[in-house]
């Protein structure tokens, strides 16, 4: 029996079968990779170790204790640690008061600041990390966060620590730290269990594997020496997937977008570009670089203070996203929790939100068109739902970014449509299907703007590549120009290293 | 068999479900309940709160808060008695206080909206200062109602009804077709449930919450109208607390404090219970100490369920 083992572990979910009797070991002192699309049943059997949600049946065995919790603060106590995406930490504390909070060194209840400073040092020196215990966590960037995070892992003894997609915000840079820290844990004969789409990170980190498709077991590799890629993709889909990016040749015909000399708040230096009609355009730069803040100024996001818009030829206002849309510029934004769905609300309601008008008489809604608009979308873009009722939270990742395409692309008249890193913390099967779609759409003589952080990515499907840089755009590839090295060079400021931008 | 009870009590009609029964409970166990006599009572004390439920469910929908429509409904009415006075038409009076209540409506409205100042601070602001209007302009006194064709507002029947009971079943009425077939209903849920997605998604959200205050003003203008002519005078400390027990009926009918959702049929039912509570405690001579815990306590209970709805249902 291994260390940690997840015996017939099942979970239903209102219409989901998220987890079906699965049951895989760990042993002591290994990192093990935890891979399978969204949807596949990684967080939710993550939230089960992590005390945060109850399987229905099956066990999971540490040291060969049950482990019987039956909260998060349960899971603690035994040891088990998860660092989830969205950290917890309290922004206005510092990180020693971050790493004490719920165990302060006290007399009468006044906190031993000096004991506090100690502790919390020895630990970090110990862990090799290194940060200023005494900084508000605010200050910190998101990849020292993280490492906070694990900190804290390291101060209550853990003996499990899962980590789930901890790389999606880091630097390459800040990524490196991580691995670094991993490996000395591994060393101490932790049990890691690590969640990651990546599969470099995994290949560079893990010592076994298990693949999970559509709540089961599809694969469990207990050494990664001899496996391939393809085959933990080929496990991960279900399907044998060649070419990801499926790029196939377009015409460019006349301009449809026009930026000239745009600038707001979050943008100093006016930008100039534009999108032709049936052209995927794509924006690289490093996280910080500006390519978010500009596509926000094109779409009426936030105000911008000078520069203007032009669509097909006319001149638009964009002073709001209301405006934007009904010149016909839309825009799906990276940050999809926050900016994107709207929680509470079904996956038909989150469809129609903008496009209903097309259909209401005096601002009444047409029920029947509604149905039908949710249903049509549901169907082409292959959402995955029992129902269009269904809360769009429930959904995963890529279902959630489907509907939020199926929004704009149900209105009428959509002329731009500028994507934000379209398949962040989306699988690879719905990656490609989304890449599709956007081709189908270029060829329908839409103009297409894809931001994304994945070079391979902009490389693989775009027909030009526009390289932002400290907020200005640095550089414009057409495709037969396109170079990983020119690309990067564009990317990296001349003097600040990579690191000091992205973070 | 208690799996079944279970899925009825805590599922999406759970509420309406419990009302029904313990309806049919009291009007077999309490004399005198099951009248047309009380029914009709208990139907007018729950006008005020009725009424001014269904625009304070749309505030709590797009996750904002109305402390001030006690003392708006209290000042409208005010206003609807001097001014028709005053003037010597009721239609004057009655059309200038209900302009009175939309323009505070409208007020808190901008300020919330367009300056991002908290709805709870906002309205606990014009709450006060509106109270302090109405006892101003008749120096604190009650106001007496001077033409009898006011009072006959309340007084006239339809059908056997009061029209105040028509008024609040066709406020019923209308606001539920608002919330669920309207843009201007599914914007306030959206809204609700994420405001800067349904902003970036093309919803003038400013806008939005802008008319959901002034339409709660306009509402607590009828309100305060019904109210004058019921007790024939403006009073200007009539409607104190009355922000409280409206937000109770609107928590109890399942309108989540956090936004994004709210149903009409829900808040019906939280206005009827509490409506009902009274009622019974009154026929049963308790004594009126003891209907604040009395309420309280359904209160709680009613959130209690509502959690344990969410979380069988793995909600968020």
């Amino acid at each position: 029996m291994s260390f940690l083992e997840f015996s017939n572990v099942t979970k239903t979910y209102p219409g989901v079968r998220a987890l079906s009797d699965v049951s895989f070991g760990v042993e002591k002192g290994a990192v093990h990779g935890l891979m399978g699309e969204n949807g596949a049943g990684k967080s939710t059997l993550i939230k089960i170790l992590s005390g945060d949600q109850h399987a229905d049946t099956g066990e999971i065995t540490i040291d060969g204790k049950v482990q019987a919790y039956t909260s998060t603060r349960d899971a603690f106590d035994n040891g088990v640690i998860v660092i989830h995406q969205e950290l917890q930490l309290v922004p206005e504390l510092t990180v020693a008061e971050n790493l004490s909070l719920g165990r302060f060194p006290a007399s009468a209840g006044v906190i031993a600041r000096g004991r506090m400073l100690e502790d919390v040092g020895a630990k970090l020196k110990s862990a090799g990390i290194d940060i200023d215990m005494r900084r508000k966590v605010k200050t910190l960037s998101i990849g020292e966060r993280q490492m906070v995070e694990i900190a804290k892992a390291i101060m209550l003894d853990a003996r499990v620590i899962a980590l789930d997609e901890p790389t999606s915000s880091l630097s390459s840079r800040e990524s490196e730290i991580l691995f670094a820290l991993i490996d000395r844990l591994r060393g101490e004969g932790k049990v890691i269990i690590y969640v990651s789409h990546r599969l470099d990170e995994v290949f560079r980190l893990c010592d076994s594997l298990t693949v999970l498709r559509d709540g089961k077991l599809a694969a469990h590799h207990q050494s990664l020496k001899d496996v391939t890629r393809d085959q933990i993709v080929a496990e991960m889909v279900g399907r044998e997937i060649s070419d990801i990016w499926g790029f196939r040749p377009r015409k460019a015909r006349e301009a449809r977008l026009k930026v000239d000399n745009l600038s707001g708040a979050r943008l100093r230096t006016p930008a100039s570009f534009e999108a032709r009609a049936g052209e995927i355009v794509g924006f690289f730069g490093l996280i910080g670089a500006g390519r978010s803040e500009l596509m926000r100024l094109v779409f009426g996001a936030d105000p911008r203070s000078g520069g203007t818009i032009t669509v097909d030829g006319k001149t638009i206002a964009a002073a709001s996203p209301h405006d934007a849309i009904r010149a016909g510029i839309v825009l799906c934004s990276e940050d999809r929790k926050h900016d994107g769905i709207i929680q509470g609300r079904s996956i038909e309601e989150n469809i129609n939100i903008s496009s209903r008008r097309h259909h209401t008489r005096f601002g009444v809604l047409n029920r029947a068109s509604e149905i039908a608009t949710a249903e049509t979308f549901i169907k082409k873009l292959k959402v995955r739902t029992p129902s269009r009722k269904q809360d769009i939270v429930n959904l995963s990742g890529g279902n959630q970014q489907k509907v939020i395409l199926g929004r704009w692309l149900s209105e009428q008249d959509i002329r731009v449509l500028i994507v934000d890193e379209p398949t962040r913390g989306i699988d690879i099967g719905a990656k490609s299907e989304i890449y599709e779609l956007l081709y189908q759409l270029a060829e329908e003589g839409m103009a297409i703007v894809v931001v994304s952080s994945e070079l391979p990515e902009v490389m693989g499907i775009c027909d030009r590549i526009l390289v932002m840089c400290g907020g200005r755009i640095s550089a414009e590839l057409a495709r037969d120009q396109f170079a990983e090295k020119a690309i990067l060079a564009a990317a990296l400021p001349d003097k600040k290293t990579p690191d000091a931008i992205a973070s | 068999m208690t799996g079944q009870l279970k899925k009825i009590v805590l599922g999406e009609q759970g509420l309406v479900v419990i009302f029904i029964v313990a309806f049919a409970l009291v009007s077999l166990l309490v004399p005198n309940f099951l009248t047309d006599r009380n029914m009709l009572g208990l139907l007018q004390s729950v006008v005020t709160v009725g009424i001014v439920a269904c625009t304070m469910m749309f505030c709590l929908a797009a996750r904002d808060f109305d402390l001030s429509v006690g003392s708006i409904v209290a000042f409208a009415g005010m206003v609807a008695v001097m001014a028709s006075n005053a003037s010597g038409s009721i239609l004057l009076g009655l059309l200038a206080a209900i302009a009175c209540g939309t323009f505070v409506g409208f007020i808190n409205g901008v300020v919330i909206a367009k300056f991002r100042i908290n709805a709870l601070i906002t309205t606990l602001a014009t709450m006060q200062i509106v109270r302090g209007l109405a006892l101003i302009s008749s120096d604190g006194r009650a106001v007496g109602i001077n033409s009898p064709d006011f009072y006959q507002l309340a007084l006239s029947k339809l059908l056997g009804i009061p029209t105040p009971i028509w008024v609040l079943a066709i406020l019923f009425g209308i606001f539920g077709f608002v919330l669920n077939r309207t843009v201007f209903g599914k914007n306030t849920l959206a809204i609700g449930g994420n405001p800067e997605a349904s902003r970036l998604a093309g919803v003038n959200v400013d806008r939005t919450r802008i008319w959901i205050f002034a339409l709660q003003g306009f509402v607590c203008g009828i309100a305060g109208i019904l109210l004058a002519s019921r007790i024939t005078s403006g009073q200007p400390n009539a409607a104190v607390g009355l922000e409280l027990s409206v937000i109770s009926a609107c928590v109890l009918g399942g309108v989540s404090l956090a936004g994004g959702r709210a149903a009409m049929s829900g808040v019906i039912v939280g206005v009827l219970i509490m409506g009902i509570a009274e009622n019974v405690m009154n026929l049963l001579n308790i004594a009126a100490f003891y209907q604040y815990i009395v309420r309280g306590v359904i209160l709680l209970l009613a959130v209690l369920l509502d959690n344990l709805r969410s979380s069988a249902f793995g909600r968020r």
